[in-house]
């Protein structure tokens, strides 16, 4: 008896001292802050994609002489209920005017059709699914990097180009694997070999890597972002096939580069940004990276960078209050991307350029250079299907 | 579809259900001796990887790391044991669950703690990268990795060792007393205290040594034992818990079930259904093929295929 009546006052005790810790952590922000919410991946198989943005995102607020921004972050550890747990507490406790941060699309599903009708905006450094490009576009929804389809799109319009007739398509089964396998699909001419959805998440492709190489295929054509990407490529190399493989930059892009290895060396990959790419913005935005971070950055990381910017950009001209004012500032698009110009389209997603890239060794760093322009000045299908102007 | 083909996914099938043996055996001895479910031994399987993963990174011996992986998690299964386990032996099972899955917070809290959480990656060692052809025709281009042989061979050794100790020792003559009747053994004089924790650590080393295995195919990470549990429990009861035989049979099927439904369900249901939907319904369906074999084989055997006290 004695001791549950002091293990209750200890918890008591704990209670009353992190309540109290909430308090004070809720009065400490003025009025005039913005507070900006991110929700990302920082744990498990996608974790280096949410610290990339994090990062990027951080980077461009640090670079900025506006002082007024208070940025949350919090893990959803890739678990779309998490995802909308933290969004709640974001919205309902912390009064966050600006949501931003999600990778993965099934999370994005989870949470932005819902926060954007709650008067919240969401400016998405990742996460394009076409369910929020086409009918279910919103006006306070913006995506600063693509809508899911494009970079798959414009490989798909590579294997034209370079007379590829019979490739093997491969994505997991979730709402941006489906996207992905569609834009791919959407410009490619050729015939496909064969067709699978793997588990979000799986960690072994041993089946699929036996079906491909028994296709008779001429080229792989994969989506598996994060760790998955990691995985089926050593298991890939391991496996004797010789079957060139190609994909988005997700894949083979900087973040993941080291891990995935040599078996990478050689392989064509689609992106919107490339640290190559020759404008004052870029150079200053790898420059000012590599010294905060003692690394090259990622497609995430300049995706979290423009994030950051586009919300900079639109405050100059309006504070978040307005929100009529606000949501035309942040249409206007009005920084300098790293990636070059780009607008957005009538759905709040952008229109631009779509480059092929290959992965080379600089030195002992595996990176990225681009060998051409895959679809110029590119918006996505869904556009038409948005009712926005 | 070649044979060659079916070889190679036969393979497949064989070294998936060999990584769930690994983890099965052990898991499987605890509940049919002790009596208890121990949720946590997936976490010992990511101990077991991130021991591997540690080592073989400080010694460049992927040897090493194997040795690493299956110490590393004996040593912290019998710490386990100790502590916690042996306060569990008399209580029900829901006790049981509660406090072993208290251990796998912990546990993931404790990795990510010292080991941050973003995932670590092994290669293959270059002495067993590499692929055998599979099939002698000249422009057939079928062959498997050297490595997913090695695991599979190493399973093997591993199911003839344990049948060897329990059948043909004094150690596991005990261990089959005291899954039949564990009062009677320890009336008998035997420590039963001390055949426990060695059963334990035991299961805990075969869990390690399977996640050293495949920490190079896939990554190192926080929580990737709770998947592996969840499959290693239904070899089980598939098995008939408590039974090692039963383990391995029920593994294999699995591990076969689960390969050759990704290989064949599309196919099969191209012959139903339009062909648009095809890919993402097999890939659904696919996914949950082992559970409908646990529902059907617990309909028809509800002891498992190998009850151990039969």
């Amino acid at each position: 008896m004695i001791s549950s009546v002091k293990k209750l006052s200890a918890k008591t005790i704990a209670m009353t001292s992190l309540a109290l810790i909430f308090t004070s952590a809720t009065t400490m922000a003025q009025a005039d802050t913005t507070k900006i919410g991110m929700i990302t991946t920082l744990s498990g198989g996608g974790s280096s994609l949410g610290k990339d943005v994090r990062d990027g995102f951080k980077l461009a607020l640090k670079m900025s002489d506006n002082k007024d921004i208070e940025l949350l972050i919090e893990d959803d550890g890739r678990k779309p209920a998490k995802a909308v747990q933290i969004a709640d507490k974001f919205i309902q406790k912390d009064k966050v005017d600006i949501l931003t941060g999600i990778i993965f699309s099934n999370l994005a599903m989870a949470v932005i059709p819902s926060a954007v009708k709650k008067g919240v905006f969401y400016v998405s450094p990742n996460a394009g699914p076409s369910a929020l490009a086409g009918k279910g576009c919103h006006e306070n929804s913006f995506n600063v990097a693509w809508q899911n389809d494009n970079l798959h799109e414009a490989m798909g319009n590579y294997a034209n180009g370079v007379d590829l007739k019979k490739t093997f398509i491969l994505a997991p089964n979730y709402p941006a694997g489906k996207d992905a396998l569609t834009g791919y699909k959407r410009f490619y001419k050729g015939e496909v070999a064969g067709e699978i959805y793997t588990k979000l998440g799986q960690k072994d492709y041993a089946v699929e890597i036996s079906k491909i190489k028994a296709s008779g295929a001429d080229s792989v054509f994969f989506f598996l972002p994060g760790g998955m990407g990691i995985a089926f490529m050593k298991q890939y190399s391991q496996s004797g096939s010789k079957i060139p493989v190609m994909g988005p930059a997700f894949s083979f892009d900087q973040g993941i580069l080291g891990a995935v290895g040599d078996a990478a060396l050689g392989v064509k990959n689609s992106s919107q940004w490339n640290k190559d790419i020759d404008n004052e913005a870029n150079k200053t935005f790898v420059a000012a990276y590599q010294k905060e971070y003692n690394k090259l950055p990622s497609l995430y990381s300049s995706q979290g960078y423009d994030a950051a910017n586009l919300i900079l950009s639109a405050l100059k001209k309006s504070p978040v209050s307005d929100k009529d004012a606000f949501r035309k500032a942040l249409k206007a698009a009005d920084f300098a991307s790293p990636r070059g110009d780009f607008k957005f389209g009538n759905n709040n997603f952008p229109i631009q350029d779509i480059y092929v890239r290959e992965v080379v060794k600089e030195g002992d760093v595996l990176t990225n250079k681009i060998i051409s322009k895959g679809l110029e000045n590119h918006q996505d299908a869904y556009a038409k299907d948005c009712v926005m102007k | 579809m070649t044979a060659a083909l079916f070889l190679e996914q036969l393979l497949n099938g064989l070294q998936l259900g060999m990584t769930l043996f690994l983890m099965s055996a052990g898991l499987t001895l605890v509940f049919g001796v002790m009596g208890l479910i121990n949720l946590a031994h997936g976490s010992l399987y990511m101990i077991g990887a991130f021991c591997c993963a540690t080592i073989t990174t400080m010694t460049g011996s992927f040897l090493l790391g194997l040795l690493a992986g299956f110490v590393g998690a004996a040593i912290a299964g019998l710490i386990i044991e100790v502590v916690v386990i042996r306060k569990l032996y008399d209580r029900d099972h829901l006790d049981q669950v509660l406090a072993t899955f208290a251990l796998i917070l912990i546990i993931s809290e404790g990795t990510s703690w010292i080991f941050g959480s973003s995932p670590l990656y092994l290669s293959i060692p270059s002495w067993l990268s590499g692929s055998i052809p599979l099939s002698f025709e000249e422009d057939s281009n079928s062959s498997y990795p050297i490595y997913r042989l090695v695991i599979i061979a190493i399973g093997l050794i591993i199911a003839y060792s344990l049948y060897l100790l329990i059948t043909k020792t004094r150690l596991g003559m005990r261990i089959r007393a005291g899954e039949s009747d564990r009062e009677m053994i320890a009336a008998l004089g035997v420590n039963i205290r001390v055949i426990y924790s060695l059963i334990f650590a035991l299961g805990a080393a075969l869990a390690g040594l399977a996640g050293s295995l495949v920490s190079t195919l896939y990554s190192v990470e926080v929580g990737m034992g709770e998947p592996v549990l969840i499959l290693a429990l239904v070899v089980i009861v598939i098995g008939g818990i408590g039974s090692v035989k039963g383990a391995l049979v029920a593994s294999i099927l699995v591990g076969l079930v689960d390969t050759l439904g990704r290989v064949f369900l599309p196919n099969i249901l191209a012959l139903f259904i339009d062909n648009s939907q095809v890919a993402t319904l097999s890939a659904s369906l696919a996914s949950v093929l082992v559970y409908i074999l646990m529902a059907v084989i617990l309909a028809i055997r509800p002891q498992g295929l190998f009850p151990a006290n039969a």
